[in-house]
């Protein structure tokens, strides 16, 4: 047997979580000590199986399983292809410097770090999953905690009704997918929930075009597809900083993720049958989310609907289902991953010192923070889709996938480019330079040395994508003709 | 009468044949011990039960083969056994929440009276006869009666005694008339004899329906379901924190286990129409125990509501008519049974500190007891119906019972409301770890009896969520006795 290198990635927040609650609660170097060690192990094997994944070869790897109830063909079954390894990396990622910034949090940092890893071990499981009844049980672990960690730890103002918002559209979007899932798992005959096993079901058209719905937007809400994308911007901006890395850089992946995985994956039919107006969905994320995104004033909302406008690109890069509509969407997922993550972090570093997330009142930041403006500056150029970052490498082939879908959709579409880099640019000038109101002149610090390091693997990894694409896209390829084998071509 | 009685007879009624022991023996122990240890007699009740479970699993295990004892009077079966386990249990558990209750767990008769309800559980899930049906039930209702109205001194106790017998002896009644009317279309009380006339077509199908009617009013009222569920809500919240926690997990279970076995057995699928009344009951059930919820500002309350939902949940498994549906009413009757008798408890050692049961009374729980509120997240958790809990998996289970038998339509409706659940879980849940309150400073002392239950039952709801094999195998024997 192998070493269950996924298993041990799995279950390390979760021990971390339980070890976590058994420290006395006003201990809390010790709690955050133990947070990071965890965080750090997680991250550095999720690197392991990044950069061992033999590409190559191709297919699921690392494939670990055991019977969990037989007589109904459920099992725990895990393994990474070339779209999910890279979210692995990422979700590590993002746990990792969620806890660096997290080190401040002084209200019962037990409870929130514990939350915290309870609801990275549910992303992990459903990145790894390849048991449908596994991908349910982890996708619910990832939603909960977030109405806890939002609604004691988010911002005062409206945490309880985005707390209450969130959970409640995400609950509604996963179990109608559940009752989905029930109906492929039943129709099949095969009496298993194995997924692999499920593609290979060829069910019925008809059946695929009815069920095709009801499993993709119930996973698609966590995703932010329109009109279901308004629970995001509310979650994000009252969820505390490191809670809205996860977020948005983390969850709305997961619906993303397992909307290929159930909906197009187990329903193909389905989905070429209604992905032509499913596309035009996504074209309204992504260029409603960039006006939006262009007109708030609030920093935090400017960043929560840009992460709409960009979810928007991931789902039409799935809805093209070409090679390079599907490749760019999976740069994409961790490229806008780790991208707002970082703005998240820039986000909260800002609004800790100055109290107020008003554009207009901030201003001239650069000079006493100048590597959160460095940061921020990168993950725009990011957003913009500069070439050389990791944006680039994401967006263009989404955008290639759409010309050779419509050429007149990927037109409409880039106008979005065009619309977030007047934001972005707006923000930093806004927020970075100019002059320093009154008020804040000797009152704002610098950030401390764990926000650096966390803004710093944040932006070598937006940096090293992007000059090296290499690292990532032949891996995300080998992932995607996974994916368009079942659509009878490669 | 019964011939020569052998082992097998004797260990088929084993469980019953202890209880009644125990019994004994609480009321000796009772008589001798003075005032000042009374309260041991509930580690009496809580060991004893504990050693008949064990004991019933060694040596009490039905054959695979279901076997009529005592003249066909009880059958012994793996349903029977299953269920038996769940009361037992549940009386334990109760036996430890009540201990610490002045006016509860200081009277020997408390714990004599939830032995001998307890008995009567035992036989409601093993008869195979109407008569003794009956009796069980009146057994098992009666002593309920008493424990829901203990308080003597409170009015509101009183009151949920008081309604809870008019309700109980009303729709008893009523099932008794069904009875006697079974039994003159019929000519027999034996349930698995009953079946065979109801298959000839010796009977009209609108009288056997019409019957139908009649007997399910008894049992909707055990169950709980709607429009039966009017006691609930007064009859929890008046009644000691313990005994309204028995009265939802092992009187409810209870009653399943007669509703299956009668529906099932006598009533079987090949007369129509009944499942489509199961599904109606379940489906009023769910909504209405949801909806009520909402409102609610006492916790008792709303967990009866919320009971009230539960039993809807359960009924999809029913209205299934399948094994697989059967199989998953069973476990999600064991999930429920070991999720609510946590959430009764966490409300029944809150309480006893607090002296309150609003909703508003749990601010700041989570300063000022992490570890309960822990606990509290758990049990809301599962009856919410989240993963790794037990609540998750028994949910998917019943509602694949229904999307297999092709009631997709109730699936929809279950897991819609399942949401508005969540909904009024999490706000319980958010007043525990939100809201302040000017006693945070104060802890909540937590007896021994509550932490060593609580954490059973905690250890039960995770361990049900995630190694569900072995459960999910026992609820399949169960469900295969009746298919």
């Amino acid at each position: 047997m192998q070493f269950p290198i996924l298993s041990i990635i799995l279950f390390t927040p979760l021990t971390a979580a339980l070890l976590i609650l058994l420290i006395p609660g006003e201990r809390k170097e010790e709690i955050r000590v133990t947070a990071l060690a965890a965080a750090f192990i997680a991250m550095f094997l999720a690197a392991w199986v990044y950069f061992s994944y033999d590409a190559a070869a191709g297919g699921y790897q690392y494939i670990e399983q055991y019977a969990w109830l037989p007589t109904l063909g459920i099992s725990y079954h895990v393994g990474v292809d070339g779209l999910s390894a890279p979210l692995v990396l990422l979700t590590g990622v993002v746990m990792f410097t969620g806890v660096l910034i997290s080190w401040g949090l002084d209200d019962r940092p037990r409870e929130f770090f514990a939350f915290l890893f309870i609801l990275a071990t549910g992303v992990f499981g459903v990145f790894m999953a390849l048991d449908l009844f596994g991908l349910f049980f982890f996708y619910e672990i990832a939603v909960f905690p977030m109405f806890l960690l939002i609604s004691i730890w988010g911002w005062k103002v409206t945490r309880e009704y985005a707390a209450m918002k969130l959970t409640l559209y995400l609950f509604i979007g996963s179990v109608i997918a559940l009752v989905g899932a029930l109906a492929i798992f039943f129709r099949s005959g095969m009496n298993t929930f194995d997924m692999l096993a499920l593609e290979q079901a060829n069910l019925p058209v008809a059946f695929q075009k009815f069920w095709f719905p009801f499993v993709f937007f119930g996973f698609a809400v966590l995703g932010g597809i329109f009109p279901f994308h308004n629970w995001s911007p509310d979650g994000h901006v009252a969820a505390p900083t490191a809670v809205s890395m996860f977020h948005a850089g983390v969850l709305m992946k997961l619906g993303a993720f397992a909307a290929l995985r159930v909906g197009i994956m187990l329903l193909p039919e389905g989905a070429k049958f209604h992905m032509p107006w499913i596309i035009f969905l996504a074209l309204v994320n992504v260029v409603y989310g960039a006006f939006i995104a262009m007109v708030q004033t609030d920093f935090k909302y400017v960043i929560g609907f840009s992460s709409v406008s960009h979810m928007g690109l991931v789902l039409m890069g799935f809805a093209t289902l070409n090679l390079d509509g599907l490749t760019g969407a999976g740069v994409q997922m961790f490229s806008h991953g780790i991208m707002t993550a970082l703005f998240f972090a820039v986000v909260g570093m800002v609004y800790d010192r100055a109290h107020t997330r008003e554009i207009p009142k901030l201003g001239g930041f650069v000079k006493v923070m100048p590597w959160v403006a460095v940061a921020f500056i990168v993950g725009g150029l990011v957003s913009m889709g500069m070439p050389g970052l990791s944006g680039f490498v994401a967006e263009f082939p989404i955008f290639m996938g759409l010309w050779s879908y419509r050429p007149w959709i990927a037109i409409v579409a880039a106008v979005s480019i065009v619309i977030t880099a007047s934001y972005i640019i707006r923000v930093i000038g806004r927020v970075f330079f100019g002059a320093m109101p009154e008020e804040f002149v000797g009152h704002i610090t610098d950030v401390t040395v764990l926000d650096k390091v966390a803004l710093a693997v944040l932006c070598v990894i937006l940096i090293g994508v992007g000059i090296y694409p290499s690292v990532m896209v032949p891996l995300v390829q080998t992932g995607v003709s996974n994916v368009l084998r079942l659509f009878g071509g490669a | 009468m019964f011939g020569n009685i052998d082992t097998t007879m004797v260990l088929a009624i084993l469980p019953k044949i202890l209880l009644l022991v125990l019994a004994f023996i609480v009321l000796i122990f009772d008589l001798v011990w003075g005032d000042d240890r009374k309260r041991g007699l509930g580690w009496l009740t809580a060991g004893g039960l504990a050693v008949i479970l064990v004991v019933s699993l060694l040596i009490g295990r039905p054959s695979d083969e279901p076997s009529l004892v005592w003249g066909n009077m009880l059958i012994h079966d793996w349903l029977s056994f299953v269920f038996e386990l769940m009361f037992i249990f549940g009386a334990g558990i109760t036996a430890l929440f009540a201990m610490d209750f002045k006016q509860l767990g200081e009277h020997g008769e408390f714990y004599l009276l939830l032995l001998t309800s307890t008995l009567g559980m035992t036989l409601m899930a093993s008869a195979a006869n109407l008569i003794i049906l009956y009796l069980a039930i009146e057994t098992t209702s009666i002593p309920l009666y008493v424990l829901a109205g203990f308080f003597r001194g409170d009015d509101k106790s009183s009151e949920a005694g008081f309604k809870y017998l008019l309700f109980g002896a009303l729709t008893s009644t009523v099932m008794l008339y069904g009875f006697s009317l079974l039994y003159g279309f019929t000519g027999t009380t034996d349930i698995y004899a009953l079946t065979r006339s109801v298959i000839n077509g010796d009977v009209s199908i609108a009288l056997v329906l019409g019957t139908l009617m009649l007997v399910l009013v008894g049992f909707g009222f055990k169950v709980s379901a709607v429009p039966f569920h009017f006691w609930a809500p007064d009859v929890y919240e008046g009644a000691p924190t313990p005994v309204a926690g028995f009265l939802s997990t092992a009187s409810k279970a209870a009653g399943f286990a007669v509703l299956m076995r009668v529906l099932l057995a006598a009533f079987p699928a090949s007369v129509p129409y009944w499942a489509a009344i199961i599904a109606v009951l379940s489906t009023a059930s769910m909504t209405l125990g949801n909806a009520l919820a909402l409102a609610q500002k006492n916790i008792k309350r709303l967990l009866a509501y919320s009971s009230i939902a539960h039993a809807g949940y359960a009924l999809i498994g029913v209205a299934a008519v399948s094994p697989l549906g059967t199989t998953a009413t069973v476990f999600y009757l064991i999930a429920y049974v070991i999720t609510n008798l946590a959430a009764f408890g966490i409300v029944a050692a809150y309480s006893r500190v607090s002296g309150s049961d609003e909703i508003s009374s749990y601010a700041a729980l989570s300063r000022r007891a992490p570890g309960l509120s822990l606990m509290m997240l758990v049990a809301f958790l599962s009856l919410a119906g989240m993963p790794p809990l037990g609540g998750f998996v028994a949910k998917v289970f019943v509602f694949a019972a229904a999307v297999k038998s092709g009631l997709v339509w109730l699936a929809m409706i279950g897991v819609l409301n399942s949401i508005v659940g969540l909904y009024y879980y999490l706000i319980v849940l958010k007043v525990v770890y939100l809201y302040r309150s000017e006693e945070e400073e104060i802890p909540v002392p937590i007896s021994r009896p509550y932490t060593l239950a609580l954490g059973i039952l905690v250890i039960g709801i995770i361990l049900i969520g995630t190694v569900f094999a072995p459960w999910f195998s026992w609820s399949d024997t169960a469900a295969a006795a009746l298919f």
